[in-house]
């Protein structure tokens, strides 16, 4: 049986993995291929790095820290930020990436999503979509607007039409953020996480908002998410990856308790 | 080409048609002990003391990539000589006849076709997956039946005819059974990537580097020269 994935995030800015609150106030938590061979030692599924860097000389420093991770740690690699277009892809891809994540350049260009997915298939394509409780909403029936420019710009785009969209045109994954509780501590948004898991067969990856094992477990039962990432909770300690494993196995379900393998 | 292959490292060539990452697979085989020669074209694996090709995406264009770098014949020359070869994932697909996914005509070396995984509850299949074996190999030695694997893919190779039992060698459950490893003399196949699975996938590496050791000692005694032609596929 398929498992359920738990996937550490890594925010890399600068070449540094960093952590904010609502994508701001960025805080210094350690070199990226340490921490990736950390968690890959300690059970980790997957990895997923975002380049929150705006700078175009971070690229080079990306690529580099792609490659050392995928040296380090024996389990799959997703790579999010900057890339606009298929060779920007193929170089991540080059540099060891299993998979890419396209959010801004995707919103921007919807084309996008099916050059990389000709290019390269539809399961090395992951879209990410930032989303925000749409103002005014009603709260018994919330809908959700897209964001990007790492939650800085609102689009007219709405969430879960945005997300059967993008699997429409080639998406093998969807990373979905919510805005609202990034960094809170407050509990994934299974409301939004359901609303679009109802709607697309591609897996989803919940994001955003993760205290404690529970919510990992409420992402997966009320949500549908197929994996679920979290940052700080991870960097800080403050639960171990072997801890929400075993809560999501206490709740019937299915993960990959078995060793990793790091360095 | 090379002979007397013992008391060296195991060379492996991977075969780099221009399809992604290749950084893991490197770097996994080397933890492993083994040698590796990126395959870029026929030359390249005259070095080489077994083959792996790995590869995610549709067949369509991976055949036309190798077929553009001159590595169709050659690798079916490789294969009918008996020489040990690993595909993984789509390198493991093009050991079919053909793909649904694209209607690309592939290597013809195990009868069958890649079709799409039929009722799965998501797709892509992408996770860790259990694998349940179907008979013993060498490949998986010390990796517990039913361990999870990574897989990342929406098709799978379907052998057919009498020999399909045989060759299957392992199989996975994502709503229907699939085939996720296949054992055919000097071919193996698996659908997971062993690169990315951690201990149990190194694991794998581990044995098929002994597997390909033992098998190339044994054929490099054996082999016949090459004869014209390169109408080496079929079995």
């Amino acid at each position: 049986m398929l498992r359920r994935r738990i996937i550490p995030c890594l925010d890399v800015a600068d070449g540094r993995v960093v952590k904010g609150t609502r994508f701001v106030d960025l805080v210094d938590e350690g070199d990226p291929p340490e921490l990736a061979a950390r968690y890959a030692d300690e059970g980790a599924d997957e990895l997923v790095f975002l380049d929150i860097s705006a700078a175009p000389e971070g690229r080079s420093t990306l690529l580099d820290i792609v490659e050392r991770t995928a040296r380090r740690a024996f389990i799959p690699l997703t790579v999010g930020g900057g890339v606009r277009t298929v060779d920007d892809m193929r170089q991540v891809l080059r540099a060891g990436a299993d998979k890419v994540s396209l959010n801004t350049a995707a919103v921007q260009n919807p084309a996008l999503i099916s050059g990389c997915a000709a290019a390269f298939g539809r399961q090395a394509v992951v879209v990410a979509i930032d989303a925000r409780v749409a103002t005014g909403a009603d709260i018994s029936a919330p809908t959700w607007d897209v964001l990007v420019r790492g939650g800085r710009d609102e689009t007219a785009l709405d969430a879960v039409g945005w997300a059967v969209q993008a699997a429409e045109l080639g998406a093998g994954e969807l990373l979905v953020t919510s805005i609202d509780r990034d960094g809170t501590r407050s509990g994934y948004d299974t409301a939004l996480l359901r609303a679009i898991t109802d709607r697309v067969s591609v897996p989803v990856i919940a994001s955003g908002g993760a205290a404690g094992p529970q919510d990992f477990v409420d992402a997966v039962v009320a949500g549908g998410a197929d994996a679920v990432l979290a940052a700080s909770i991870f960097h800080r300690r403050i639960h171990t990856i072997g801890a929400v494993k075993q809560a999501l196995a206490d709740a019937g379900i299915p993960v990959r308790l078995s060793m990793g393998v790091g360095s | 080409m090379t002979t007397g292959r013992r008391d060296r490292t195991l060379r492996v060539a991977v075969v780099d048609y221009g399809a992604g990452n290749l950084v893991s697979i490197d770097q996994a085989l080397t933890f492993v002990g083994a040698e590796v020669l990126v395959a870029t074209s026929a030359s390249d694996l005259d070095r080489a003391d077994a083959v792996i090709v790995p590869g995610v995406g549709a067949a369509a264009p991976a055949m036309d990539r190798l077929a553009r770098a001159g590595l169709v014949d050659p690798l079916l020359r490789w294969i009918a000589l008996g020489r040990p070869y690993l595909g993984i994932c789509l390198g493991l697909q093009l050991l079919f006849d053909g793909s649904d996914e694209d209607g690309a005509s592939t290597f013809g070396v195990i009868p069958g076709r890649t079709v799409i995984l039929a009722e799965a509850p998501t797709l892509p299949h992408i996770g860790w997956n259990q694998v349940e074996r179907r008979h013993e190999h060498t490949l998986f030695t010390g990796i517990d039946d039913g361990e999870d694997l990574y897989f990342v893919h929406s098709y799978a190779g379907r052998p057919e005819g009498p020999g399909a039992g045989s060759v299957t060698l392992a199989e996975t459950t994502h709503g229907s059974t699939f085939v996720s490893a296949i054992d055919h003399g000097n071919v193996l196949g698996v659908q997971f990537h062993p690169e990315r699975s951690g201990g149990a996938g190194l694991r794998l590496l581990g044995n098929f580097t002994r597997w390909a050791t033992a098998l190339a000692a044994g054929a490099g005694a054996e082999r016949s020269p090459v004869g014209a032609g390169g109408t080496a596929g079929g079995d």
